[in-house]
Order: structure tokens, then C-alpha cells, then sequence
């Protein structure tokens, strides 16, 4: 199906998906407005969230189903399949927050429904960065999705953490924000436009821009910009007490779904954009071994298990970096496969983490485990092979990812890389193996250390689909590698002839 | 029929048993994993006869997984591996009768892990795909690490992730290699695809990147001989582990970085290894192995530990035998490779059943029990001279083997390996007289209870295979011969065999 923008029924399908999530938001909002006393009132409000990013999912699958693209004109929104899978891993990465967060909430009585309305909004600002084919709509939906994820952060308002980690995360991303948005109005003002396709072609003709300062120093900030919102050592300061502090749900959304949608618009911009430019292959080269060291280095002396899986979460965007450093469509694949298995083992991750923990579970340490399996063996299980993904180990869908990666940086001829990625793998055994080790391998305290351990039923739901979505795609990731492969190759320079492609 | 099914099931046969076991209630579970490992057994055995001495490989299987990359479901045994795949599941139905009593709690977790771990060896063992060899080498290690962490002994913890660590960095290591080589023959050829022929024939002009493919190869096998200094995860893991799981780790888990470095190391980069620098490199490392391992075997007050310290002085034989690279060397450093599992397994068992009785490992414990305990005096007396090279027993042919062998390519350091065997009868027979002979000093020992039936039972087919390999091993070195020909004439070209100083 091919869709002509400047017709506004083709524009409206173009933007389906989106249209879709805004409907159900203005239906939330006035829903929320009418009720929002009860618990039961909670329950309707993440129900219908739910249904949201379901029939969202929907729109999105008929778009792709169709092979919607956008044809010929200079546009603001892409149509292609990168656009599609990025939206499948926001929404199920929404989705499975919803479902996490039902007991949760009514566990740390935060009883206010519009934690979902912002759920959405997060959501819809995602989609609206991977949709972005313009630097001005990537912004929009940066902001959007930033300014919903600053009051999540917040949620727990009564808690000093949570107000700590919102304060903290909104000042950081206010100037990241400010980065980002000079370094779009100076790649405008060297090229005149900020459509990434336009600017694409300004660089690839204009040989004397490739040494434009202007546009160099405008690209450098975009990735200021971007390194904060993804967590990139030496941006990553913010992370570990905006991830400890936040509400666990809220933690685990903003580990996948914000980090997997300012990986999308980077790959969009880097790629369409600056496809033709090698600089900033070697700045990314930098960043990835800095975040792969760091976010494992830091990790590995941590106690409680959730500022653990915070540093984690800088080391795994230090392998997502990896892949942008490869570039190219390989790259692009890579990190599709890498973020639809990361966003299932860390949200997994994250849910049990909530049924052992009280009080934003920020004094949970990887000792408070111990003997966890004897208790309950199929939480155990279900965080053993989080953790195992996590590691990159066979069987799971984290080496899939992994290896993912790997191809993509070795065909792209960064040997030196991928072994700075497997031995930095190897570093962080080091801090998840101990949480197997407690779980199964020390005696339990004593008799009522994991009383109080409770999970939901649909908590269990989405452990169980998670864990079995790590498991099958571990096994048998063809479906998935098809999907990557053929949404890969839709994201590149517009110019053919400077395409960065690998062997 | 058998001939397309055999090694499939072999692999999916006990994963399917380990699901039923993890079912059931706890106490059933060991009659339920003995049945299940005497099945595998038994579909192994026939592979004995139908396996044809033709230096090739033989009941392969090859289905498309995961088609997009080229990885393929590729099995198949040749005269190397065929011995690894049945000394498999030879060992596993020993090892589950042997903790029947050993393991007491969370009994169906630790046979379902048993079951597993015999999926992911015959794995490594049978896989020509590089991508399948990978994750089998990967696979088996999360059983093992569990073996050793909850039902090891005191410091177990330490030693299942240092057990943990050292595998996953080499193996890490390797996987990057696999890739580069996978990347090279693509170029070369067009053909995207990790079967082993496919990237055996396209590792040639490698140019100086063979020497960091060959050295990430080299880590992850070495680890796992383990080459001196290499070695240190070892003594730790055989003696945190639990006695099956000591069994498996020498028996069967130190093989495959032998045979890793015959299936994969050797053939892929011919002119690394066998360059100056790498053959020297290999022949102090395994002499140090052979000598070292030998003296601190020697002064080790626990008889786990000394048991451990032999098994890297034994595997230092076997690089020396590959590296030798004469038919009779490398037919010697495969017949190690098998007593090794069977003598070493043997004496484990030995240590675990005492141990069960006197909750002590240490050789000053005891002290002239065979009075006490005739049979197993006389069965670990046995194994023992089998663990030296007496002649008649197994241990003498391997090794007299490959010293034959290797007289001709490295004369000298045959020599000193010869020393080896000296030292390896001091540490063993002194350790014999003082557990067995000596005076009766502990009043504690007077009470000892000699072997059960069920012990019996397990000793007796490995005293069996200790004496079948050491009267009559020609079964063994005829279905040998051809493969490990096949693989010296690879290596060097059949004119400079003899020639070789």
C-alpha cells in the first residue's frame, strides 16, 4: 500500500497508529476526570490502557500487513517496517507494564489512575520519535514521552526517592533536551533544513559540508542529546538514582521503552541523515566501549538488586551501541532483535524484583534472595532466566541479541569491538550469576525471609509470557530475525551509491 | 533407520527424561534417571558395530535451524568422537548409581541437571556446526555450575563460579573467532553457512588474523584441558563438587578441550599451530602439566585434590600425543582420553564412597583399612596401578603409546614426560600405603563397612573396561586408525611425516 501524504486520507492512515493511542488517551483522560476514587476505579483505568496499546498493536500489525509506505515526497513521517517494530516494542513493553503495575499500585497505595494516562502518553511520544522523519517531529516526541516519564518518575510522590529521582531526571533531560535542540538548529542552519532525508542529500552532495563545522558540531549535540535519554557513559549519571528511586513498573518501563525509542530515532537520524559521514562511527566506537566498561564496571560493586539492574541497564545500551556503531542495515537489525529481547528479560526482571520488594524495593540486596527457590521455585526460575538472558547466554533470547550484534559489528570489520563486548560479557557474570547463586545455591535465613513474597495473577501472566518469549525466541528466533532482517534495510541514506553496506 | 535417528536421539532422549524426572516426586526420580541413562546407554551401544573405520564421518544428520545465517542441525561421529559419545554414556548411568546415597536433598532438580548436562556433552561431541558446537559448549556448562553450587561442598560457591568464569571468557573468545572465520569463507565464497567442512576448507589465507582466530580457539580449549597455568579452576571444582559431578568433570568435561583442539584448533589453523613458536609453546606447557601437576599431587593431604592434580598431569600427555602428531601418538592420546575417564572416574567413585562413611577425604584419616575393607582395598589397588601405566592395565597403553609416538617428533621432551610417569607412581603408591596399609591407628576406621551390591555394581563395568583396554585394546585403536590418519595427513602432507625433526 502506498500512501500519499499530501492527501490527508493517506496522511491519516500514515499516522493510524498514532490517531489510534491519541483517541484512546482524550478517552482516558475524561475517564480518569470522572473516576478515579476506588481501586476498582484503578483496575477499569488499566484495563482499558491495555485494550489501548492492544488495538494500537493492531493498527500497526494492518499498516505492516499492507506494506504501507510513504512514496515519492519529502514528508515528516516514515512508513516502513523499522517504524513498525520499534512501535511493537513500545507497546509491549506498555502493555507489560500495565500488567505489572496492578497489584504494585495498589500495594504502595498509589491510587491515582492517571498513572496510566501517562503510561500512554509515554507511549504515544515513543511512537511518534520512531515514526519522526523529520528532526522537528523526533523532538516532539521526544518531549512528549520525556515530560510523561518525568512525573512517572515522580509517581511515588510521598516517598523522598521517587520525588528525587523526578527532580533529578527532569533537570538532567531539561538540558539534554536543550542539547538536542541545538544541535538541530545548527544542522539546520548548515543545511537548511531538518528533514533527515533532505539533510541526507545536503551531505552527501555538498562535499565542503562534510568538514562543516556547523554540522559536525550540530551532529555532536544531537548525540549529547540522545547519550542522555539512552544513558551512554560519561551521560549516565542520572540513571542509577532516577532507576532505584522511580516505582519499580515504571523503572522497567524506562529501562526498554525510552531507551529502545531514542535508540530508534538515532538509529533514523545517524543512519538517513549522516549515512554518508564516517565521523560519527569512531564517536560511537568511543561511547560504546565506554558504556560497555562503565555500566559493568559500576554494576559489578552494587548490593541492591535494583541499582544493579540500573547499572545493567547502561551496560546493555552500551552493546545496543555497538550495533550503532556497525551501522548499516545489519546494525539496525541487531538492534531490533537486541531491544525486543531486552525489553522481555529486564521487564521480567524488574516484576519479580517487585514481588520480593516493599517500599520501591530500593533496599532489596541480591543477599535478600537467598534461598528464594526453595520458596518459590518458579519465580526463582523465571529470574534465573532473566538473568541468564541478561548474560547472553545459548537457549535464551539475550544471545540471540548478543550474537546479533556480534555479526553485525565483525561484518562491519570491528573485531576489536565485539571482543570488548564478549569480554565485557564476561565481566558482568560477575553480578548476575550472584542472584542464581542466592536464589539456589544459599539456605534460606530463615523460615519467614520470603513470606511476603507475593506476584499477582496477571504479574504471573506477564512473568510467564516474558520467560517464555526469552525461551522461544532463544530457540527458534527465525521469525524474529526475518522481521529485524527486512526492517533493517528500510532505514538507510537516501542516496544509494554512499550507502554504508557491509559485506 | 537407526543410522539418521542415533545421535538425535541420543540428544533429545535424555532432555525428555529430565522433564519426566523434574515431574515426579523427589523419590522417585533416581529409579526414573538410572532407567533413563541405562536407555541411552543402550542406544549407543550399537554404535560400536555399525560404526564403519572409513576416516570420515558417519550417521549424519544435517535440517536447517535457523536458515537466515546458514546455521544448520548438523551431527555425526567419526573415529574421534565416537569414543567420547559412548565413554558419555558409559560414565552417566555409573554416575547416577553412584549418588544414590550421596545425594540426599532436592533430589530430582540434581538428576534432572545430570540428564541435561548428557544432552549438552554428546552435543559438543557430535556437532559440525559451529554454531550448534557453541551453544552445546555454553549449554553444558549452566548444569554443571549448578552440580557444583548446590550440592558441592563447603566452599562450593567459589568454585562453581570460578568453575563459571574460566569456561565463559574462552568460550566468549572463541565465539567472536567462529564469526570472524564464518565472515571470511562468506567473502571467499559467497556461501553464508557454519557447517565445519564449509569453513575447514575456506581457512586458508587467513594472513595474520589466524594467529588471534587461533589463539581465542586455543584459550577456550586450553581452559578446559586445562594447560598449565590455566589449570587453577580444577582443584576447586573437583573437590567442591559432588562425586558425579567429579566423576563427569575429569571423566568426560576436560576431553573436550582435547577434542576441541583436534576438531577445531588444529585443523583450522595448520600453519599457527604448527609453527615454531606454537609446538614449542604446547610442549613446555604440557611437560609443565605432566611434572608440576605430578609434584603437587604429591604433597596434597586431601585425596580429591591429589586425584585432581593427576588428571592435569594425565591430559598433559594427551596435548603432547596431538601435538606429536604420529599416528601412534595421536591413537595414544585418544586411548588417554578414554582411560583417563575411566580410571579417574573409577578413583572418584572410590573417594566418594569413603567419604560417605567417614565424612573425611584427607589420606592421614586413614591408614591400614584393608583389613578392614578388603574389597575396596583391593579394587582401589587396581585402579590405582591403572592410573600409573602398569602394563596390562589401560593407563599403560595410552601412555606408552604416546611416548612411542612422540620419540619421534620431540625426542627430549618425550624424554622428560618420561619422568612424569615415575612421578606419577610415587604420589599414587604412597597415597595407597597410607590409606590402605600402614598401621591401623584410627579406632574410627575399625568400623568401616566394605562395599555395598550397589557400589559393586558400579565399579565393577569400569575394572572391566581397565582391563579390556589393557589386554586387548585393538577394538578400540582399529576403529581409531583411519580418523586419526585422515587428521595427520591434513596437517601435514603425507611425504613430510617421517621427516619431521
Amino acid at each position: 500500500m502506498s500512501l500519499d501524504p499530501s492527501a490527508y486520507r493517506d496522511l491519516l492512515l500514515a499516522l493510524l497508529p498514532e490517531l489510534v493511542l491519541t483517541a484512546w488517551s482524550l478517552v482516558l483522560l475524561l475517564f480518569v476526570a470522572w473516576r478515579h476514587q476506588t481501586p476498582r476505579d484503578l483496575r477499569i483505568t488499566g484495563w482499558m490502557t491495555f485494550a489501548a496499546f492492544v488495538s494500537t498493536g493492531i493498527a500497526t500489525w494492518w499498516l505492516w500487513w499492507n506494506r504501507a509506505s510513504v512514496q515519492g515526497v519529502v514528508t515528516m513521517i516514515a512508513a516502513d517496517d523499522f517504524r513498525w517494530v520499534a512501535d511493537w516494542i513500545f507497546l509491549g513493553a506498555g502493555a507489560l507494564t500495565v500488567l505489572v503495575s496492578f497489584a504494585y499500585l495498589e500495594r504502595e497505595r498509589l491510587l491515582a489512575p492517571e498513572y496510566y494516562v501517562l503510561l500512554v502518553f509515554g507511549v504515544l511520544g515513543m511512537m511518534v520519535m520512531a515514526a519522526g522523519a523529520d528532526l522537528m517531529v523526533i523532538f516532539l516526541g521526544l518531549e512528549l514521552m520525556s515530560v510523561a516519564v518525568y512525573v512517572l518518575a515522580a509517581f511515588d510522590r510521598r516517598r523522598a526517592r521517587s520525588a528525587e529521582a523526578g527532580l533529578k531526571y527532569f533537570l538532567l533531560g531539561a538540558f539534554a533536551s536543550g542539547f538536542l535542540l541545538y544541535g538541530i538548529a545548527l544542522v539546520y542552519g548548515a543545511t537548511g533544513t531538518t528533514n533527515l532525508g533532505l539533510i541526507g542529500a545536503q551531505a552527501g552532495v555538498n562535499e565542503a559540508s562534510h568538514s562543516s563545522v556547523m554540522l559536525l558540531a550540530g551532529l555532536a549535540l544531537l548525540i549529547v542529546g540522545f547519550g542522555f535519554k539512552i544513558a551512554a557513559v560519561p551521560f549516565h549519571m542520572w540513571a542509577p538514582d532516577v532507576y532505584d528511586g522511580a516505582p519499580t513498573p515504571v523503572t522497567g518501563f524506562m529501562a526498554t521503552g525510552v531507551k529502545a525509542a531514542a535508540f530508534a530515532a538515532l538509529f533514523r537520524v545517524l543512519n538517513q541523515s549522516f549515512g554518508t559521514l564516517s565521523t560519527w562511527h569512531d564517536i560511537m566506537w568511543w561511547l560504546a566501549v565506554l558504556t560497555m566498561v562503565g555500566g559493568n564496571l559500576f554494576a559489578l560493586s552494587q548490593k541492591s538488586v535494583k541499582r544493579m539492574l540500573a547499572y545493567s541497564s547502561v551496560a546493555h545500551a552500551g552493546y545496543l551501541l555497538v550495533a550503532v556503531s556497525a551501522g548499516g542495515a545489519s546494525g539496525t537489525s541487531a538492534f531490533l532483535v537486541y531491544a525486543i529481547a531486552y525489553t522481555l528479560m529486564t521487564i521480567g526482571a524488574f516484576a519479580i524484583l517487585q514481588a520480593k520488594g516493599r517500599a520501591g524495593e530500593s533496599d532489596v540486596t541480591i543477599d535478600d534472595l537467598a534461598g528464594l527457590s526453595t520458596r518459590h521455585p518458579w519465580l526463582a526460575f523465571g529470574l534465573a532466566v532473566c538473568m541468564l538472558s541478561l548474560l547472553g547466554f545459548p537457549g535464551t533470547a539475550g544471545f540471540m541479541g548478543k550474537w546479533y550484534i556480534l555479526i553485525a559489528a565483525t561484518s562491519a570489520g570491528q573485531n576489536v569491538l565485539a571482543a570488548i563486548l564478549v569480554l565485557t560479557s564476561v565481566v558482568s557474570a560477575g553480578y548476575y550469576l550472584p542472584v542464581i547463586m542466592a536464589m539456589y545455591m544459599k539456605p534460606e535465613p530463615d523460615e519467614t525471609a520470603h513470606l511476603d513474597v507475593r506476584l499477582d495473577r496477571w504479574g504471573r501472566t506477564a512473568v510467564a509470557a516474558v520467560v517464555l518469549g526469552i525461551l522461544l525466541f532463544g530457540v527458534w528466533p527465525n521469525r524474529l530475525f526475518d522481521l529485524a532482517k527486512s526492517a533493517g534495510t528500510t532505514v538507510q541514506p537516501s542516496s544509494a551509491t554512499t550507502a554504508v553496506t557491509p559485506p | 533407520m537407526y543410522a539418521r535417528g542415533v545421535i538425535t536421539a541420543l540428544l533429545i532422549w535424555p532432555l525428555l527424561a529430565s522433564a519426566v524426572v523434574l515431574l515426579l516426586p523427589g523419590r522417585l526420580a533416581k529409579y526414573v534417571a538410572l532407567a533413563a541413562s541405562v536407555v541411552e546407554f543402550a542406544i549407543s551401544v550399537p554404535l560400536w558395530w555399525t560404526f564403519v573405520p572409513d576416516g570420515g564421518m558417519q550417521f549424519v544428520v544435517d535440517k536447517p535451524w535457523i536458515a537466515a545465517w546458514g546455521i544448520h542441525y548438523t551431527v555425526g561421529v567419526d573415529g574421534i568422537s565416537l569414543f567420547l559419545v559412548l565413554l558419555t554414556t558409559f560414565l552417566m548411568p555409573l554416575s547416577i548409581l553412584g549418588s544414590w546415597s550421596y545425594i540426599t536433598r532436592r533430589e530430582g532438580g540434581f538428576y534432572a541437571l545430570l540428564l541435561v548436562l548428557t544432552s549438552g556433552m554428546i552435543g559438543v561431541f557430535v556437532s559440525l556446526d559451529l554454531f550448534l558446537f557453541y551453544v552445546m559448549w555454553e549449554v553444558m556448562l549452566i548444569p554443571m555450575y549448578f552440580i557444583i553450587g548446590v550440592w558441592g561442598g563447603d566452599n562450593r560457591l567459589y568454585a562453581a563460579i570460578k568453575f563459571f568464569i574460566y569456561t565463559f571468557v574462552g568460550s566468549l573468545l572463541m565465539l567472536v573467532a567462529i564469526l570472524v572465520l564464518y565472515l571470511h569463507a562468506a567473502r571467499a565464497t559467497g556461501v553464508y553457512s557454519f557447517a565445519y567442512a564449509h569453513l575447514l576448507s575456506n581457512a586458508k589465507d587467513l594472513g595474520p588474523i589466524a594467529w588471534w582466530l587461533f589463539g581465542a580457539f586455543f584459550l577456550a580449549f586450553a581452559i578446559k584441558v586445562p594447560l598449565f597455568p590455566l589449570h587453577t579452576w580444577l582443584p576447586d571444582a573437583h573437590v567442591e563438587a559432588p562425586t558425579a559431578g567429579s566423576v563427569i568433570l575429569a571423566g568426560i568435561l576436560l576431553k573436550m578441550g582435547t577434542y576441541g583442539f583436534m576438531r577445531f584448533a588444529l585443523p583450522f589453523f595448520p600453519a599457527v599451530a604448527l609453527s615454531q613458536t606454537v609446538q614449542l609453546a604446547i610442549v613446555i606447557l604440557s611437560l609443565i602439566g605432566i611434572i608440576y601437576g605430578g609434584l603437587v599431587a604429591m604433597v596434597q593431604p586431601d585425596f580429591k585434590k591429589l586425584i585432581a592434580y593427576s588428571s592435569v598431569a594425565h591430559l598433559g600427555f594427551v596435548m603432547l600425543g596431538i601435538w606429536a602428531l604420529t599416528l601412534q601418538s595421536v591413537q595414544g592420546a585418544l586411548l588417554i582420553m578414554i582411560n583417563h575417564g575411566i580410571s579417574t572416574g573409577a578413583l572418584f567413585f572410590l573417594v566418594g564412597m569413603v567419604y560417605e562413611r567417614r565424612h573425611s577425604r584427607l589420606i592421614e584419616a586413614y591408614g591400614g583399612i584393608a583389613r578392614v575393607v578388603p574389597l575396596f582395598a583391593g579394587i582401589l589397588t587396581i585402579v590405582s596401578l591403572s592410573s600409573i601405566a602398569l602394563p596390562g592395565t589401560n593407563g599403560f597403553v595410552g601412555e606408552f603409546l604416546v611416548l612411542l609416538g612422540s620419540f619421534r617428533t620431540y625426542p627430549i621432551a618425550t624424554v622428560l614426560a618420561t619422568t612424569g610417569v615415575i612421578v606419577a607412581a610415587a604420589y599414587l603408591l604412597t597415597a595407597l600405603q597410607r590409606i590402605i596399609y600402614n598401621p591401623l591407628t584410627n579406632s574410627e576406621n575399625e568400623k568401616l563397612t566394605d562395599l555395598t551390591p550397589r557400589e559393586l555394581v558400579v565399579l565393577v563395568p569400569l575394572l572391566a573396561g581397565i582391563l579390556w583396554i589393557g589386554i586387548y585394546p585393538k577394538p578400540f585403536l582399529q576403529r581409531m586408525e583411519p580418523s586419526a590418519r585422515a587428521l595427520i595427513e591434513q596437517l601435514r602432507p603425507p611425504s613430510s611425516v617421517a621427516g619431521q625433526p
